[in-house]
C-alpha cells in the first residue's frame, strides 16, 4: 500500500464523514442553530450581569417574557399560516387599555376586563383576519397599517383618558393576584405562557385545524386544491393571534396597573424578530410554538441585557436589525440549500481495497470460470413479471415470486403458464421463504419482515430492531430487509443490508460501501427483533447450512461469503468462508447434493475495484455528476455459483448472451431444476441441472415428508 | 366615430378618482376656509409636501420594481444627523460629506444585494436595515436625539434661500421629479424597472440584468432618503432622529400607494406621486385649519392609506391559483 492510499484509507475510514448527512437529516437541525444562539446568550448575558439568575430578577424577567411568549406563540401561529401580523403592539396596548378602562374607570370586576381584552383582541384580529383572509390583501402592508391605525387610536384614549385612570380608586385581590402573585414561584403570565405553549402546540401538530394551518403554510394552492377552507383558516389565524396578544396585554395592565404611551411600543419588531430567530420560517410551512418560544427567550434576554448593561439608546434598534437581517437570511438561504447541501454530502465514500481474485473469464480454467448455461434456461412468465427478486416453490410445486410492485405473484404448476395474485404487501418483496406451518414469509425491502398465511392473511412480524447506541440515524428501523431463511426452531435469521440508504437506493450504497449491514434474528415466541452481526458491507443472501447448525450469509460488495455459528464451541460468531470472489454475492440457498447455490448479482471490474482504492473521487463524482453518470458495479454478467460446505467452488454458470438472465439475485432447486430470479429481469428462468436427484424439494428438506 | 358615453367611467382608474377628489376637497377648502386659497398658504401645502415628495420618489422606483424600502426613513434622518455631527466634531465639509455619502450608499447596497442576490423578502431586509441604521448611528455615532446645523452653514443658507419667493424645497423636489420622469421614462435602466417590477422571470430570462438592476433601486432610494434629509435639515436647521418613530414612513406609502402606483409592482409613475402628494399636502392643510389635533390627523391619514390598500387589493386582486408562495 503506498503512503498516498493509506493516507486515503485513513482519512475516508476514520473521520465520519456519514455523520454529517445524517445530522442534517434530522429534522431537529431545523432548532440546533436556535438553541445555541439560546444558550449562547444566557451563558453570556448571564456571566456578564451580576445577579442575572437570582429569583427577584428571574421572577421580573420571566413575568415579562410570559406576556411577550404569549404574543409570540400567536404570531407563530399566524406565521406557519403564511401570514404576518405586525399588529400586535397596538392589540396588545389596545386590550391593555380596555381591561384598564373597565376596572379603573367604569368599576367592573377583573373577569369582565379581562373579557374586555379578549373582545378587543378579537375584534381588531378579525379584521386583519377579514381584510387577509377574505379580501386577500397583503398581509405585511395590510397589518403595518392596522398596527399604526391601533396605535393612533390608543394614543388618543391614552391621552382623553389616562388621568381619570391615574384618579381611579378601584381595587381588587384578584386583579393584585394576577398582577404581582406567584403559584408555585410561577408567576400567572408565565403560567398562561406555558398553558397556550402547550395547547397550541398539541393544536398545531395533532388536530385538524392545526394541520389545516400547516397545510396552507405549507402551499397554499395545494391546500386550496385540497378542499381546505384556505380563506377561513387564514382568518383564524389572524383572530387567534389578536387573542393572544389581547392576552398578554390584559396580563401587562394588571402588571402595571394602568397603560402609559409606551406601552407595546416597539413590540412589532420584537416580536417578529423573535419568531424568525427562532427559526420559523417567512411564508410559513415550518415552524413550531417550541421556536417562538426559543426565539421570544433568545430577544427578551438580548434587550433586556443591554439595557442593564447600559447600553444607551438605539443599542436595542441596532441589535434587533442585525438579529433580524441575520436570521431572516440564514433562514431563506437554509431552506433554498438544504437539499442540496443534503444531496451533496450523504454519499460518504470509505476506502477498500479488493483482494486479488481469480478470473471469472470462460475458458480460463478457473472454479469461476462462467459457462453460458443460463441462456438455456427456458423462461417462466417472460414479459408478465417485473423484478422476481427472489423465487420459491411449495409443496405442490407452485412457484411464487415478488414482484417490484408489492405482491406476491403465484405460478401454478405444472407448466407455470397461469398466475395469480397471491398476496398484495406492498413495498419491494425481497427473499422468501417458508415455514413449517406452510406460511410464506418475506423480507419487504423498505417495509421489514412479513408472513403470508396460507390463507392469504397478511402479518407484520418485525419492522424493526433495538438501535444501537452509536448510530445517528435512526438504524432500529429496517430499511432493506432483503433475504431470510428459518431454522428447525422456528427463528427466522435475516439481513437488513444498509442502515443509510431505502431499498431503491442500494447502488448509491455499493458506491459508497460503508459495513453498515446487519445479520437480524426473529424469534416468533415472543415476537422479538435482535441484531447478531452488525457493520458487514451489505449483507444480503442467508441459508440455513444443511446440519441446521450454522447459517450463511453474503457480504455483496466485499464479494465474501461468511458462515455464523448457531451452536458448537464457535457460536456466536462468523468467519469467512469464501473470500475475494470475482463477483457480488446475492442469495444464497441449498442444493440437493449437499452444497449450495449462490447468485451473483453482478461482476467486479478493474475500473470499480480501483474506484474504490479512490474515495476522495468517488465523493466527487456524487457531487458534481449527475447520477446517470456515475460508476457502478458492473451488473450486466451475473452467473449461479455452486459451493460446498467447505467453501471450495464446484461449477459457475454465467449467461454470455446477456439475454436471459445477466443479472441473477436468486435461484430455488426443485426437483432436479433450478429456477432464477432476477430483480430488474423480466422473467423467472427455468433450468434442468445434470445429475441432480430429481425428488428433491427444499420443503422436505426443511421440514420432512408431507405426511 | 364616436364614443359611447361610458366611456370615460371606464377609464376611471385610481389615478383619476384620487386626482377628482383631490379637486374636490381643494374646491371646498378654497370655498369655506378663509385663508386657505392664499399664494402664501398654497405655498406652505407644496412645501410641506416636497419632503415627503422626495422621499416617494425614491419609494415609487423602488415599489414599481416590485419591491419596497421601509429603511428610508431612517436612513433620510440618520445618515444627516451622522453628517452634521461630522461637522459638528470638526471635520471638513467634504470629507464628512463623502462620509454621509458613502454610508448611504453602503446601505443601499447591502439592501439590494440582500433582496436581489440573497433573495430575501425586500420588506424584511428593509424593515431590519432600517431599524439598524437607526440604533447603530443613535448609539455609536451621535451623543442625543437632534443634531444643530453648523451656524452659517450652506444647509442653512440654502433652507433661507427664496428664488422668485418660491421656497427653496419647492424647486429641490421639482427638479427631482424631473429627473426621476427622465429616468423612468427615457433611459434603458429606467425602462427596466418596470420590466422586473411587472414579471422578474421574464425580465431575467430576456436577458435584463435585473439583479444588478434591483441593487441601483435600492441605492436611488437611500440616496433620495439623503436628499430628503438635508432638506429637512435645511428648512429646520436641524434634524431631529425621532422623526423614524413617526407616521411618515406611513405617509409616504401613503402617498405612493394613493396616488395609483401599485404595490405589486410594474404600474404608475412620476405623475402618480405628484397626485398622491397633492392629495396628502392638500388634506393636510385643510385638517390643520380646522384644527383637528395631530394624533386625529394620524389617525385618518393611516385609515385613508388601508382604503386605498383595501382598493389596490380590490383593483389588482391575487387568486389562490396565482399567487405566489410566501409573497407576503
Amino acid at each position: 500500500m503506498t503512503f498516498r492510499e493509506r493516507l486515503q484509507a485513513w482519512r475516508y475510514n476514520l473521520v465520519p464523514d456519514h455523520a454529517i448527512g445524517e445530522i442534517l437529516q434530522k429534522r431537529w437541525t431545523d432548532n440546533a442553530i436556535p438553541f445555541l444562539a439560546l444558550m449562547i446568550v444566557i451563558v453570556g448575558f448571564g456571566s456578564a450581569i451580576p445577579g442575572f439568575f437570582n429569583l427577584a430578577s428571574l421572577q421580573d424577567s420571566t413575568r415579562q417574557l410570559g406576556e411577550f411568549s404569549l404574543v409570540v406563540i400567536g404570531l407563530t401561529v399566524v406565521m406557519l399560516g403564511g401570514g404576518i401580523d405586525l399588529s400586535v403592539g397596538s392589540v396588545f396596548a389596545l386590550s391593555a387599555f380596555s381591561s384598564v378602562a373597565s376596572f379603573f374607570i367604569f368599576g367592573l370586576p377583573p373577569g369582565v376586563a379581562f373579557l374586555a381584552a379578549l373582545a378587543t383582541g378579537a375584534v381588531f384580529g378579525a379584521i386583519n383576519g377579514y381584510l387577509i383572509g377574505y379580501l386577500r390583501l397583503r398581509a405585511f402592508l395590510t397589518t403595518l397599517v392596522t398596527f399604526i391605525i391601533g396605535r393612533a387610536i390608543y394614543d388618543i384614549l391614552v391621552v382623553s383618558f389616562g388621568v381619570q385612570v391615574q384618579l381611579s380608586d378601584a381595587t381588587s385581590d384578584a386583579w393584585d393576584f394576577i398582577g404581582d402573585g406567584t403559584l408555585g414561584g410561577l408567576s400567572v403570565s408565565v403560567i398562561a405562557a406555558l398553558v397556550l405553549a402547550v395547547i397550541t402546540h398539541v393544536a398545531l401538530t395533532r388536530s385538524r385545524p392545526g394541520w389545516h394551518v400547516q397545510a396552507i403554510g405549507g402551499s397554499r394552492r395545494s391546500a386550496h386544491n385540497a378542499g381546505i377552507r384556505v380563506r377561513r383558516m387564514v382568518f383564524l389565524t389572524y383572530v387567534f393571534s389578536g387573542l393572544c396578544s389581547a392576552l398578554a396585554g390584559f396580563l401587562i395592565a394588571t402588571r402595571l396597573s394602568g397603560a402609559g404611551p409606551g406601552t407595546g411600543q416597539g413590540l412589532e419588531i420584537l416580536a417578529l424578530t423573535a419568531a424568525v430567530v427562532g427559526g420559523n420560517s417567512l411564508g410559513g410551512g415550518r415552524g413550531s410554538v417550541v421556536k417562538g418560544l426559543m426565539g421570544a427567550i433568545i430577544v427578551l434576554v438580548m434587550t433586556n441585557g443591554l439595557i442593564r448593561l447600559g447600553y444607551g439608546t438605539g443599542t436595542n434598534q441596532m441589535v434587533l436589525g442585525l438579529l433580524l437581517a441575520v436570521a431572516v437570511t440564514i433562514d431563506i438561504r437554509w431552506l433554498k440549500n438544504r437539499h442540496k447541501v443534503l444531496n451533496e454530502v450523504y454519499v460518504a465514500p470509505v476506502y477498500l481495497r479488493m483482494g486479488e481474485t481469480q478470473s471469472a473469464t470462460p475458458g480460463s480454467g478457473t472454479p469461476y470460470a462462467l459457462s453460458n448455461r443460463l441462456s438455456q434456461a427456458e423462461a417462466i412468465g417472460l414479459g408478465e413479471v417485473e423484478g422476481p427478486e427472489d423465487v420459491i416453490l411449495d409443496r405442490d410445486d407452485h412457484l411464487y415470486c415478488g414482484t417490484r410492485h408489492g405482491e406476491i405473484v403465484r405460478y401454478f404448476a405444472p407448466d407455470y403458464t397461469r398466475s395469480e395474485v397471491f398476496a398484495h404487501i406492498g413495498g419491494f418483496p425481497l427473499g422468501l421463504a417458508f415455514d413449517r406451518a406452510g406460511n410464506l414469509l418475506s423480507c419487504v425491502g423498505a417495509m421489514g419482515l412479513y408472513q403470508i398465511a396460507p390463507d392469504r392473511t397478511v402479518t407484520r412480524l418485525s419492522a424493526e430492531t433495538r438501535r444501537s447506541w452509536t448510530s445517528i440515524v435512526d438504524d432500529a428501523r429496517l430499511r432493506d430487509p432483503n433475504d431470510l431463511d428459518i431454522a428447525p426452531d422456528g427463528k427466522v435469521y435475516f439481513t437488513d443490508s444498509t442502515k443509510r440508504y431505502d431499498a431503491h437506493d442500494w447502488t448509491l450504497d455499493s458506491i459508497e460501501n460503508r459495513a453498515t449491514g446487519r445479520l437480524l434474528v426473529f424469534d416468533p415466541a415472543n415476537g422479538t427483533t435482535r441484531t447478531l452481526l452488525d457493520g458487514y458491507r451489505y449483507t444480503n443472501g442467508v441459508t440455513m447450512a444443511h446440519d441446521n447448525r450454522s447459517l450463511f450469509f453474503c457480504e455483496s460488495w466485499a464479494c465474501r461469503i461468511h458462515r455464523y455459528w448457531l451452536e458448537g464451541p464457535k457460536a456466536g460468531t462468523a468467519e469467512c468462508v469464501i473470500r475475494d470472489m470475482p463477483g457480488y454475492p446475492d442469495n444464497i440457498n441449498r442444493a440437493s447434493d449437499g452444497s449450495y447455490w449462490m447468485a451473483w448479482l453482478g461482476m467486479r471490474t478493474p475500473s470499480f475495484d480501483l474506484s474504490m482504492r479512490h474515495p476522495a473521487m468517488r465523493k466527487r463524482m456524487a457531487r458534481r455528476l449527475p447520477q446517470d453518470d456515475w460508476l457502478f458495479p458492473n451488473i450486466n454478467t451475473g452467473g449461479v455459483v455452486k459451493f460446498t460446505e467447505a467453501g471450495e467452488i464446484v461449477q459457475t454458470f454465467g449467461d454470455l448472451s446477456g439475454e436471459s438472465h445477466p443479472m441473477v439475485t436468486s435461484m430455488r432447486e426443485h426437483k432436479g431444476h433450478l429456477y432464477i430470479g432476477g430483480i430488474l429481469n423480466n422473467r423467472i428462468g427455468r433450468l434442468r441441472i445434470v445429475g441432480a436427484d430429481p425428488d428433491w424439494t427444499a420443503m422436505d428438506a426443511y421440514w420432512g415428508k408431507r405426511g | 366615430m364616436a364614443k359611447p358615453p361610458q366611456s370615460y367611467l371606464r377609464t376611471l382608474s385610481q389615478e383619476r378618482i384620487v386626482l377628482w377628489i383631490t379637486v374636490a376637497i381643494f374646491g371646498l377648502a378654497a370655498a369655506a376656509l378663509p385663508g386657505f386659497l392664499t399664494v402664501g398658504n398654497l405655498l406652505a401645502v407644496i412645501r410641506s409636501v416636497s419632503v415627503l415628495g422626495i422621499l416617494a420618489l425614491g419609494m415609487s422606483v423602488v415599489i414599481i420594481g416590485r419591491g419596497i424600502d421601509l429603511s428610508m426613513v431612517a436612513v433620510m434622518a440618520m445618515s444627516v444627523a451622522w453628517y452634521l455631527q461630522l461637522l459638528a466634531d470638526g471635520m471638513t465639509d467634504g470629507a464628512a460629506l463623502a462620509l454621509a455619502l458613502a454610508g448611504v450608499l453602503a446601505v443601499g447596497l447591502v439592501n439590494g444585494f440582500l433582496v436581489a442576490y440573497a433573495e430575501v423578502p425586500a420588506i424584511f431586509v428593509t424593515l431590519a436595515s432600517g431599524s439598524f441604521v437607526f440604533g447603530y448611528v443613535r448609539s455609536q455615532l451621535i451623543p442625543q436625539d437632534a443634531v444643530p446645523a453648523p451656524v452659517g452653514h450652506w444647509l442653512v443658507e440654502l433652507g433661507q434661500m427664496r428664488p422668485v419667493g418660491i421656497p427653496v424645497d419647492v424647486y429641490v423636489f421639482a427638479a427631482l421629479a424631473l429627473v426621476a420622469f427622465a429616468f423612468l421614462r427615457f433611459t434603458k435602466w429606467g425602462r427596466y424597472v418596470y420590466y422586473a417590477g411587472d414579471n422578474p422571470v421574464a425580465a431575467r430570462n430576456a436577458g435584463m440584468p435585473v439583479r444588478p438592476m434591483q441593487v441601483l433601486r435600492y441605492v436611488i432610494s437611500a440616496f433620495s432618503a439623503f436628499a430628503a434629509g438635508l432638506l429637512t435639515a435645511a428648512s429646520l436647521q436641524s434634524i431631529n432622529t425621532r422623526v423614524v418613530n413617526s407616521t411618515l414612513l406611513s405617509d409616504v406609502v401613503l402617498v405612493v400607494a394613493t396616488g395609483g402606483i401599485g404595490l405589486s409592482g410594474g404600474k404608475g409613475g412620476v405623475r402618480n406621486v405628484l397626485i398622491g402628494a397633492a392629495l396628502i399636502g392638500v388634506m393636510m392643510n385643510t385638517m390643520t385649519i380646522v384644527d383637528i389635533p395631530q394624533l386625529y390627523q394620524n389617525l385618518i391619514k393611516s385609515t385613508i392609506l388601508l382604503v386605498a390598500i383595501i382598493v389596490d387589493g380590490l383593483i389588482n386582486p391575487r387568486d389562490e391559483q396565482t399567487a405566489q408562495q410566501g409573497d407576503i
